[in-house]
């Protein structure tokens, strides 16, 4: 066997036993480990994606010494690979944009636990991509619940404790649902593994036996994801948890675990029950029904926000919203343009995050609107990032956001019944944005008088060369955004090879 | 239909404590209820899952006069399962209560509503 096949569990074990090494660790020793780890885990996914792509099949690898209906397994194709190097390379600009800043946030000497939970983040993230067995899903995601929940807590006032409180409960009620999911799939199936239940669901399909409890075990899952993914009527827990942690959690949370736990989703639809079956169910419809809902509600929630970093989070609830609209069109076109939009999404909501709270700094610390007049000229490379980021969430071409809201156009364009309402909502959906970002950007590139307001309130300046991380971590997100953006022929294409590897 | 729900009674009363914890934890003011709530609707998918794994007539997968016969013993994996899923709703309850006791001592009250509202009027 080659070494290459080992590189997913050993990116895994990395990422989860960087986590107690870093909690013995102090604080800066702790950052320096974790940000190689991560490195590590990029260079790792990188040569195994392209180990896949020569191979041009994926592999199981099994984990124990127990074979199929069994043993555990990881599996392995290149959108996994794909997925694994992405979600690593966003966490180390994440993690090296909020550096500086958490100084500000967290107490010094708890510092070393932020990257215990970053480490155990990464992990659960990269179990959640990999892993071939439905119970081991579970068991990751509740790790995941529980280290994002340390990440917004961590910053202790009493917003973020409670804000803490309520994500955990919203995502305490989607993991029962998961798990009950899971149970009941299992009483029907007699199987853990995802590929030797979808031979028994199949089977179970075509005799026409227990139809109910399929329905609902199918509906348990989509719905518990959704829960803990922030969907449409479940997003009160959110745009607290986003707004008041610290900006790295912030960053990590929205690009991230929700992406994690979509992914999932994914998976089940296509290697546990089986798309023409799920798309078959009336769920699908009930994702797509909400995620057109979500598309407007968020981008009217966002447009009513006073409170810069509050409008970026109710901008996720929108995003989330067409990522489910995607899944709900029920086609392999609209599949590709939900996975392509959660990587553009991913990419631009971290950017906004690590550039807002550039602007804010150089406005006296105030996230309202009124101080941040003129932020873009006091800390130009945040304005820039900022500016970018909106543009792309806006979709203005030459940025990933264009192409995913194209990538949506083409695939609404196919389908019969759903393309008028698609086509709507993204237009209206389009302007939303536009009115919430483009106000903002506006604001923070209007002049006002510089001398005066930085004698009068202490409004200080701040240059690239005082905070030389920052500026070389929002010049990569923006490099990473126009990627996706001008090589998006070649990434669809990828994801495309991927999605027929998981039939 | 009716016979059924007898034949299965351990299941329904599964299902009927899930929906008594979900409701708990998502309708409750306080927060211990809350978490109450949280340790009954994890315990109602144990019982469900230790239930389907039931064989009547038959013993626990554990070897002790010899017998190696698969007939003899009930489906050891459900029991597994479960064994994993009380270490994980363990450190969430866990989580959940230390959280509470922040919360708690911050502002002398366990009521969830309340907190919120005096945050905002804090304007933090």
């Amino acid at each position: 066997m080659e070494l290459v096949r080992n590189f997913p569990f050993f990116s895994i074990m990395l990422a989860m036993f960087s986590g107690p090494v870093c909690s013995v660790l102090p604080g800066k020793a702790a950052r320096v480990v974790n940000a190689i780890v991560i490195s590590i885990v990029a260079i790792l996914s990188a040569v195994l994606l392209a180990f896949l792509m020569a191979s041009g099949e994926s592999f199981v690898f099994m984990m124990g010494h127990f074979p199929a209906p069994w043993g555990n397994e990881i599996r392995a194709g290149v959108l996994e690979a794909g997925m694994a190097l992405f979600f690593s390379i966003v966490m180390l600009l994440s993690v090296l944009g909020g550096i500086k800043k958490l100084f500000d946030e967290v107490v010094v000497s708890k510092h070393n636990l932020y990257y215990v939970l970053v480490g155990l983040m990464l992990s659960s993230l990269l179990a959640l991509v990999y892993t071939n067995d439905l119970f081991t899903a579970y068991v990751f995601v509740e790790i995941n619940t529980i280290s994002a929940c340390g990440l917004i807590m961590i910053r202790e006032n009493g917003r973020t404790i409670e804000a803490a409180v309520r994500y955990m409960i919203m995502s305490l009620i989607g993991s029962a649902m998961i798990l009950l999911g899971i149970c009941v799939l299992y009483d029907l199936t007699g199987h853990l593994l995802m590929s030797n239940i979808k031979e028994q669901v199949a089977l179970l399909v075509a005799d026409g036996s227990y139809p109910e409890p399929l329905l609902c075990t199918i509906a348990l899952m989509s719905v518990g994801l959704a829960i803990k993914c922030a969907l449409f009527p479940f997003h009160a827990w959110l745009p607290d948890a986003y707004g008041y942690s610290t900006v790295s959690s912030a960053a990590i949370l929205s690009s991230l675990v929700s992406k994690g736990y979509i992914f999932l989703l994914i998976k089940i639809i296509y290697r546990v029950i089986g798309f023409e079956i799920y798309r078959g169910s009336g769920v699908i419809d009930v994702l797509f029904i909400f995620g057109l809902a979500g598309m407007i509600f968020g981008s009217v929630s966002a447009i009513r926000e006073n409170d810069v970093r509050r409008m970026i989070a109710y901008s996720s609830v929108a995003q989330i919203g067409y990522i489910f609209m995607g899944i709900g069109m029920g086609t392999q076109f609209g599949m590709v343009a939900a996975i392509f939009h959660m990587l553009s999404h991913a990419s631009t909501k971290s950017l906004l995050f690590i550039s807002a709270i550039g602007l804010t700094d150089v406005s006296d610390g105030s996230r309202k609107f009124g101080p941040l007049t003129g932020s873009g000229y006091r800390n130009r490379i945040a304005g820039l990032a900022f500016a970018v980021g909106s543009l792309s969430m806006v979709g203005v071409p030459l940025f990933s956001g264009f192409i995913s809201k194209l990538l949506f156009a083409e695939a609404a364009v196919t389908l019969t019944g759903r393309m008028l309402p698609v086509l709507i909502v993204l237009g209206i959906s389009t302007i939303l944005n536009a009115i919430y970002f483009m106000k903002t950007v506006i604001r923070i590139y209007t002049p006002v008088d510089e001398v005066n307001r930085v004698k009068k309130e202490g409004y200080e300046p701040v240059h690239m060369r005082q905070v030389p991380l920052y500026g070389v971590v929002l010049c990569a997100f923006v490099i990473l955004n126009v990627f996706l953006g001008v090589m998006s022929d070649s990434i669809v294409n990828l994801i495309r090879i991927g999605l027929d590897m998981f039939a | 239909m009716g016979s059924n729900l007898a034949v299965n009674y351990a299941e329904a009363i599964a299902m009927v404590l899930f929906a008594t914890g979900f409701a708990n934890l998502l309708l409750q003011k306080n927060l211990i209820k809350k978490i109450i709530g949280l340790n009954i609707m994890d315990s109602s998918v144990y019982l469900f899952l230790a239930v389907k794994g039931y064989i009547t007539g038959r013993t626990v997968p554990i070897v002790v006069d010899g017998v190696t016969s698969v007939e003899k013993y009930i489906n050891p994996i459900p029991a597994g399962l479960v064994l994993t899923g009380i270490v994980v709703s363990v450190s969430v309850s866990a989580l959940m209560l230390s959280l509470t006791i922040r919360l708690y001592r911050r502002y002398q009250t366990l009521n969830l509503d309340e907190i919120s509202t005096r945050l905002k009027k804090e304007g933090l």
